[in-house]
């Protein structure tokens, strides 16, 4: 038989059978559909948290107080609470040439007010390299002053939607505003519509970090956000603060470090795994859609036993008989497999409408992953009804016996 | 040329064998008109479909055209179905979706005739069997002899040389089994070897040569001629 006719012929049958043929078309779509939009979900996250960080800069390493037992050692047996990480502690780093820039951080929660406004939001204690380090720009007015960073100043760097709540339109630089009992001077706005890695830049405040400190009364810092002179230097960054952090700390390695990389590796294969697992859950959907092509062609298969018989009287072989009940089933798959490409790249197009900053795209593996896997669930399914088809007895066929 | 020697076939139901063909030995030659009747269940249609290698002899030998046809494979049976055997039924078997051109070319989409030839014989077909302006018409939109007359096409559209009808106008009315027993006569005239299954003792006399059925066995086989 010739390639065309069996395609002609698969199809003609396949189209005679419209509810069931819809059906299954339906199921099969929806399968692949399913696929390549959570793939291009997983993968549009992957995308949205690496170029959060890449944003950050590559140079990056953030020390944090406290051991966490990445080496795998066993924790010390007296209850020794790690040291705090100091301003002093920080202020050290910076005389490692490796390290050019540090910003010491503290964080917490406090209620911001103005005459008989007030929003609670969260307040970021730092030093000025804060800004540049974590790429933050101020609109109006200006960033944090370049005193030493131990002393504290009550000047107070504002939210683009934190000034629009307490001020509206006018203008803030200058007036006070009250942070829990202490008053704070509006020195600067930060330019409005920054986010960064996942907090809105809009609903916070920056203060001089002794100042957050005696605000919310910690003497250890968050964390300590270091930059490395150059991307080469990042590895002697590390070994510098490790080793200063030493020196001032008895000996001891009490703080953990981690650089921006690493971190990148790690999002990068958590997200990754993420994927996968999401489309190797959506792809059993297209198991399922491929139990039912072998259901509707059993029923394709009981329908046409007379057909079957006519074609082998006909001197059609089993190998033939075997081919057209197969092409039917892979037909079906494949079609449905297209309608769900259709459909994925249809909401694809629609969510980046919707949402045009999130970068929510398929990976090229996954349209094409979700049709093999539609095709080889053709024709896994398809087999055992085509073989039925294939082995049945032309006389008993043909007797409607 | 059908040579059938001591031919058997036994079907097993349940624990007990039914012998379908007993010790049947039949030549026919080329050309031959045969027909084969006899009382229900007394294994004319079996006979047919050994015949016509749809089915096969539990024992004995049955060669076409020379050829040895019980060892042959799946394959190669289907083959000679192809090129030498062409099948008219009672319940005529056309495929309801295809049209009456489209059933006609059935055998040769099956041998992997190219659209042209195959498009080019159909019209023969067609026109030899005055249904030239049913060639779209489907099954359903066609009366009974009608449809039989597009299964004979269907059956002799590959040129076969031996032609089975099992009951072809068991179907149909007194006038289109008329009209179909004649088609099939002028076929024979043209030199198909043709056997017709019937319970209607009027087309069976018809046959140059009869045989008659019994329990399985070749009860009686008189040519036309010959005293009843
Ligand atoms: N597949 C089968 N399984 C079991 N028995 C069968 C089978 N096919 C035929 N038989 C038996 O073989 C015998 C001959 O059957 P066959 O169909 O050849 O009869 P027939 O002469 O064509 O009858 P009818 O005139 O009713 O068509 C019958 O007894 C039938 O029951
Ligand atoms: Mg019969």
């Amino acid at each position: 038989m010739r390639l065309p006719d069996l395609l002609a012929l698969a199809s003609r049958s396949v189209f005679e059978a419209r509810t069931r043929t819809l059906l299954t078309l339906l199921a099969m779509s929806i399968g692949v559909a399913s696929v390549v939009l959570l793939t291009a979900l997983g993968e549009g996250a992957r995308r949205y948290v690496i170029g959060e960080f890449e944003q950050l800069g590559t140079d990056l390493l953030i020390m944090l107080p406290g051991r966490t037992e990445t080496t795998g050692g066993p924790p010390p047996l007296f209850g020794q609470t790690p040291r705090d990480l100091t301003i002093d502690d920080s202020q050290a780093l910076l005389r490692e040439p490796s390290i050019i820039k540090v910003a010491p951080i503290t964080v917490g929660n406090a209620p911001v007010s103005h005459a008989n406004l007030e929003r609670e939001v969260t307040i970021v204690g730092s030093t000025p390299d804060f800004f540049p380090i974590r790429r933050i720009r101020v609109g109006v007015g200006r960033q944090l002053p370049d005193i030493p960073a131990d002393r504290q100043s009550n000047v107070i760097v504002l939210g683009a939607a934190l000034k629009q709540e307490l001020f509206g339109r006018h203008n803030p630089l200058g007036r006070w505003v009250r942070v829990n009992d202490r008053r704070f001077r509006v020195i600067g706005i930060l330019a409005p519509g920054g986010e960064s890695l996942g907090t809105d830049l809009g609903d916070m405040a920056i203060i001089p970090v002794a100042s957050a400190q005696a605000l919310f009364n910690s003497p250890s810092l968050f964390r300590v956000l270091i930059q490395a002179s150059a991307k080469e230097d990042i590895e002697a960054a590390r070994q510098a603060a490790i080793k200063t952090i030493r020196l001032r700390h008895d000996g001891e390695d009490d703080v953990t470090i981690i650089s921006q990389d690493a971190m990148l590796g790690t999002f990068d294969r958590i997200l990754r795994a993420l994927t996968y697992t999401v489309s190797g859950i959506a792809a059993i959907s297209l198991a399922v859609a491929g139990i039912l092509i072998m259901n509707v062609m059993l029923v394709a298969v009981s329908q046409r036993v007379a057909e079957i018989g006519l074609l082998k009287a006909l001197g059609g072989s089993e190998r033939q008989v075997l081919r057209l009940f197969l092409t039917e089933s892979i037909m079906l798959a494949g079609a449905g497999a297209f309608i769900g490409i259709v459909l994925a790249g249809l909401g694809i197009l629609l969510v980046n409408q919707l949402y045009p900053g999130f970068p929510f795209a398929a990976p090229l593996w996954a349209p094409l992953a979700a049709v093999g896997v539609a095709l080889s669930a053709g024709l896994l399914f398809g087999v055992l009804p085509a073989r039925r088809a294939a082995r049945l007895d032309p006389v008993q066929a043909l007797s409607g016996r | 040329m059908i040579e059938l020697q001591q031919v058997e076939r036994d079907f097993a139901v349940g624990d007990e064998t039914v012998r379908a063909l007993a010790d049947v030995n039949l030549d026919i030659p080329d050309g031959d008109y045969l027909s084969v009747m006899g009382p229900s269940g007394s294994g004319k249609s079996t006979l047919l479909n050994v015949i016509g290698l749809l089915d096969r002899p539990t024992r004995g030998e049955y060669r076409l055209n020379r050829t040895p046809t019980t060892t042959l494979g799946e394959e190669q049976r289907a083959a000679l179905r192809r090129e030498h055997i062409g099948f008219v039924f009672q319940a005529f078997h056309l495929v309801a979706r295809l049209s009456a051109a489209e059933n006609i070319a059935l055998p040769m989409v099956l041998a992997g005739i190219a659209p042209p030839e195959r498009e080019r014989r159909v019209g023969e077909v067609l026109e030899s069997l005055d249904l030239g302006d049913r060639a779209s018409h489907r099954p359903d939109q066609l009366s009974g002899g009608q449809r039989q007359r597009v299964a004979i096409g269907r059956a002799i559209v590959m040129r076969p040389g031996l032609l089975l009808a099992d009951e072809p106008t068991g179907n149909l009315d007194q006038h289109s089994g008329q009209e179909v027993v004649q088609l099939l006569e002028k076929l024979n005239d043209d030199g198909i070897t043709l056997i017709v299954v019937t319970h209607d003792s009027a087309i069976g006399r018809r046959a140059r040569r009869r045989i008659r059925m019994l329990d399985g066995r070749i009860d009686s086989d008189e040519p036309e001629d010959a005293p009843a």
